[in-house]
């Protein structure tokens, strides 16, 4: 009683000083977010003084199997509905602003809707809310099976998943009310960056905790992967995000860094995000998922440890390659070039081992829609890691930098890698998590890969188009040597480019719909009754021994 | 937990010996085209970092041994592009710019590096079809308000329209006939009736009756008493369809009430006399070019853009 009484006198606590700071407020966002925070904080505070059983509640809602006592399931269950939520939001999002650039007035005329503040709720709707969720939810499930060991700290992995999503909430409004400290894929501003560091040492203490009290001898691959995803995330975020706060009762601060160094900074922050966030965490989610759906063994227990190392040692060094051409010093393009390139092999050792893993059951790419699924994935992942280092040469950088190719690059690894092993991940979780025998529909499964192949193929293919028309357009000089074309010229030229795009947008995020239906359906516990994705033909005329035949004789 | 290793019967490959979860890891070797192509990068790499500078230094960072910097290539780049065009821009301020037009070689060279930096310093207000705007003029027809010869074009350009800081600058203001109580509310209607019938866009009526006896108090100095405007004033042309803030009653009105003043920089503080030559001669190549006043003529008689 008295631990309840401490525990709901804190929360009483943290919303007054939430609501004095929003009163006190130095600014109107400011005093919007202290308000959702005082909210949460009385929300958690009924949650802890009432005697409902809010776990069965929310077991009910989600038609969650009860807790047998092995694994702790429940928080991967949220995870991966809050993975689908996101996702949607993040694609409708992208849509939107896809057509925006395509149809101007769309930006409807109001500061809360324009492009400019439309463009980080998407990209971190999809990276952070999407992804995050699906790497939380993904990294608790694998390495309590891997380690042989329930979740460590489970308090603390529920504070997890409720902080995450409360980090998201203040991200995203924030990005509407114009709340920015200007960092791409950094945006949040200092207090928000504060309550993300407080969630993710927590979640590194529960896997790390989980780790810790594992009953295997070894720590499995993915478990490797998701460990450097985890530490090395926290060390961007914490040297990214040093600001100096104009008010501590203010959204505005200001970079520890200046000029040249900022810039430095927040693409080693960057670079790093794609390469530990994208890259490192979805390889742990990969080097699970593949293996258990193939049902076979990894392909190279070598391959794995050496593209592991090499990828960790070589990642952090690529960010400058962002700032080609620019007033960084020539030292640091140097080394983020030639690092960039280097990093080929390390990239695509992670793909073979996907790849080569399905040696010995190929014939399920034509039957198992989910390992279809992955192969794509895998291929995406393959093609963007080469396209990256490529572009990170100075010459291809010269031509596509500042333009949509390096759109279409990254959602090529976004939509392909990143999505498609999310979702086939998801696809192989839900039946599991929810104790259900299948999943609702494999057919819709099957539509679902080829509405979202033709969308990123769309996407990626005009983005390509436009990103070389744009480079070359840029720099094109007549006879006499003076440029041809004015910026504005290139921009109107780009129309047809961006009308497919947001074509393959809309084909992707259909593909997303058809996912959340056949998930629903599967939790609400429907089969589809469909004919198998292949029968194997059967004739039993032929199915016997032939009579009055001699027995066959083998031949010498 | 079993730790005990196999032979993968699928791919005759043995297997490490632990299993997670039901994951077993096969001890295949590396590919060897994947080490190899790998170990490629890294001489590269290596071979790239000597070659070019690399490793930061206490205050400075190793050179390369190529001597290469972004700098200096770009310089290079720079000069000679500057050395390719130099004869040109020399050729295009030897002489006045009448003769320098008249070289068929120099023109086209002028108006092509003009269209290029028309694409840079002029689309944002002119419009890249240099069509204009509302309060922004069409350079593409023969309404000027300041002068369309070679010459009355380059001294727009150079010294700009209204810059208060220049003495030598294109400048006039018309007067706020209604916000300074010159004219009443019911008179300004009047003038905008008369203005109106004399651009042919109403039928004569007892206001612009009314009007044309003020217009002929308050107007006709600047815009002339047949309304053809005056092109040393940059008072435009009254009688013809084309307006710079429009014919409508409502636009004429908010003129004639609150006076206009159209702005354009002096570029001379901003361009090279080169590239202002090269402007001049593209904007006058555009459709409504004139041709250059004999020495005994003055330009007051020319047509003039309706500003104010």
């Amino acid at each position: 009683m008295d631990t309840l009484l401490m525990k709901a006198g804190g929360w009483l606590v943290l919303a007054f000083v939430a609501f004095a700071a929003m009163v006190l407020a130095a600014d109107s966002g400011f005093a919007f977010h202290m308000a959702i925070i005082a909210i949460a904080c009385l929300i958690t505070l009924w949650v802890t003084i009432s005697k409902a059983d809010y776990v069965a509640i929310g077991r009910g809602i989600l038609k969650a199997p009860p807790d047998q006592g092995l694994y702790d399931d429940d928080p991967i269950r949220w995870g991966v509905i809050a993975t689908i939520f996101w996702g949607m939001a993040g694609f409708l999002a992208g849509l939107y602003i896809a057509l925006q650039l395509a149809f101007p007035v769309l930006n409807l005329g109001f500061e809360y809707t324009t492009f400019g503040r439309l463009r980080p709720l998407h990209t971190s709707a999809v990276i952070f809310a999407f992804g995050g969720n699906a790497l939380i939810a993904t990294s608790y499930y694998i390495v309590q099976r891997t380690c042989r060991a329930r979740l460590a700290f489970p308090g603390l992995a529920r504070f997890v998943f409720w902080g995450y999503q409360l980090f998201i909430v203040l991200a995203a409004t924030g990005y509407l009310l114009g709340i920015t400290q200007s960092k791409e894929y950094a945006e949040p501003e200092w207090y928000v960056d504060l309550w993300l560091t407080i969630v993710w040492v927590s979640y590194a203490a529960v896997f790390i905790g989980t780790i810790a009290k594992r009953s295997e001898p070894h720590i499995y691959v993915a478990n490797w992967f998701f460990l450097a995803f985890i530490l090395t995330v926290a060390m961007l975020h914490l040297v990214n995000g040093l600001t100096m706060p104009v008010s501590l009762l203010g959204a505005k601060s200001y970079s520890a860094f200046a000029g040249v160094q900022d810039a430095l900074t927040q693409w080693w922050y960057g670079h790093n995000a794609v390469g530990f966030f994208l890259t490192a965490g979805f390889l742990g989610m990969m080097y699970y998922f593949v293996p258990k759906q193939a049902e076979r063994p990894v392909y190279s227990y070598r391959l794995s440890i050496i593209h592991f190392w090499s990828l960790i040692f070589l990642y952090i060094w690529a960010g400058p390659h962002h700032l080609h051409y620019t007033a960084l010093p020539d030292w640091a393009q140097t080394l983020g070039m030639v690092f960039s390139i280097i990093l080929w092999m390390p990239s695509w050792g992670g793909m073979i081992n996907g790849l080569m893993t399905l040696n010995g059951a190929w014939e399920k790419i034509r039957t198992d829609p989910i390992i279809r699924m992955m192969v794509l994935s895998l291929a995406f992942y393959g093609m963007s890691t080469f396209e990256g280092p490529m572009m990170s040469i100075k010459a291809v950088n010269s031509l596509s930098h500042y333009t949509d190719w390096t759109i279409g690059h990254v959602h090529s690894g976004a939509l392909g890698w990143n999505g498609m092993i999310t979702f086939a991940a998801i696809y192989y979780l839900v039946p599991r998590l929810w104790g259900k025998q299948r999943l609702y529909s494999l057919r819709m499964i099957n539509w679902h890969f080829w509405l979202a192949t033709m969308g990123i193929v769309l996407y990626a293919a005009s983005m390509w188009v436009a990103g070389i028309m744009q480079g070359l357009l840029w720099r094109e000089y007549g006879d006499d040597g003076y440029l041809v074309y004015s910026f504005s010229e290139v921009v109107s030229a780009m129309l047809p480019m961006y009308l497919i795009r947001a074509v393959g947008g809309l084909l992707y995020l259909a593909g997303a719909c058809v996912l959340v239906y056949n998930v629903w359906m599967t939790i609400a516990g429907h089969q589809r009754d469909e004919k198998p994705m292949t029968e194997t033909p059967h004739d039993p005329e032929a199915d016997k021994p032939l009579a009055g035949q001699p027995a066959a004789v083998p031949a010498e | 937990m079993s730790e005990h290793k196999y032979v993968d019967k699928a791919t005759g490959t043995e297997t490490v010996g632990h299993e997670w979860d039901g994951i077993v890891e096969l001890d295949t070797p590396m590919p060897r085209w994947w080490v190899w192509t790998f170990y490629a990068t890294i001489v590269w790499g290596i071979a790239y970092m000597i070659l070019y500078p690399a490793w930061p230094l206490v205050n400075s960072a190793t050179e390369g041994v190529l001597g290469w910097t972004s700098r200096g290539e770009l310089q290079k780049e720079m000069s000679a592009r500057e050395q390719q065009l130099e004869p040109i821009r020399a050729a295009l301020v030897a002489n006045d710019i009448n003769s320098v037009a008249a070289n068929e070689n120099l023109r086209n060279q002028a108006i092509n590096g003009g269209a290029s930096a028309f694409k840079v310093h002029c689309v944002q207000c002119h419009g890249s079809g240099a069509s204009g705007f509302k309060g922004y003029p069409n350079l593409n027809d023969d309404d000027w308000l300041w002068g369309g010869d070679l010459e009355a074009i380059e001294y727009t350009l150079v010294h700009g329209i209204r810059q208060p800081d220049h003495p030598d600058t294109r400048f006039s203001q018309m007067p706020a006939f209604g916000r300074d109580g010159i004219l009443q509310p019911n008179e300004i209607q009047d003038v905008v009736s008369y203005v109106r019938t004399i651009s042919g866009d109403e039928r004569p009526s007892p206001a612009s009756e009314r009007g044309a006896v003020l217009y002929e108090a308050n107007c006709t100095i600047c815009h002339g008493a047949d309304g053809k405007g005056d092109r040393f004033q940059g008072a435009p042309n009254l009688t013809d369809r084309i307006a710079l803030y429009g014919r409508d009653r409502a636009s004429l009105t908010e003129t004639i009430t609150n006076s206009r003043y159209g702005v354009m920089p002096r570029w001379s503080e901003r361009l090279d006399p080169a590239t202002i030559r090269m402007l001049a001669i593209y904007v006058h190549s555009l459709g409504g070019g004139e041709a250059a006043p004999q020495p005994d003529e003055t330009a007051e008689t020319g047509t003039g853009d309706e500003q104010s």
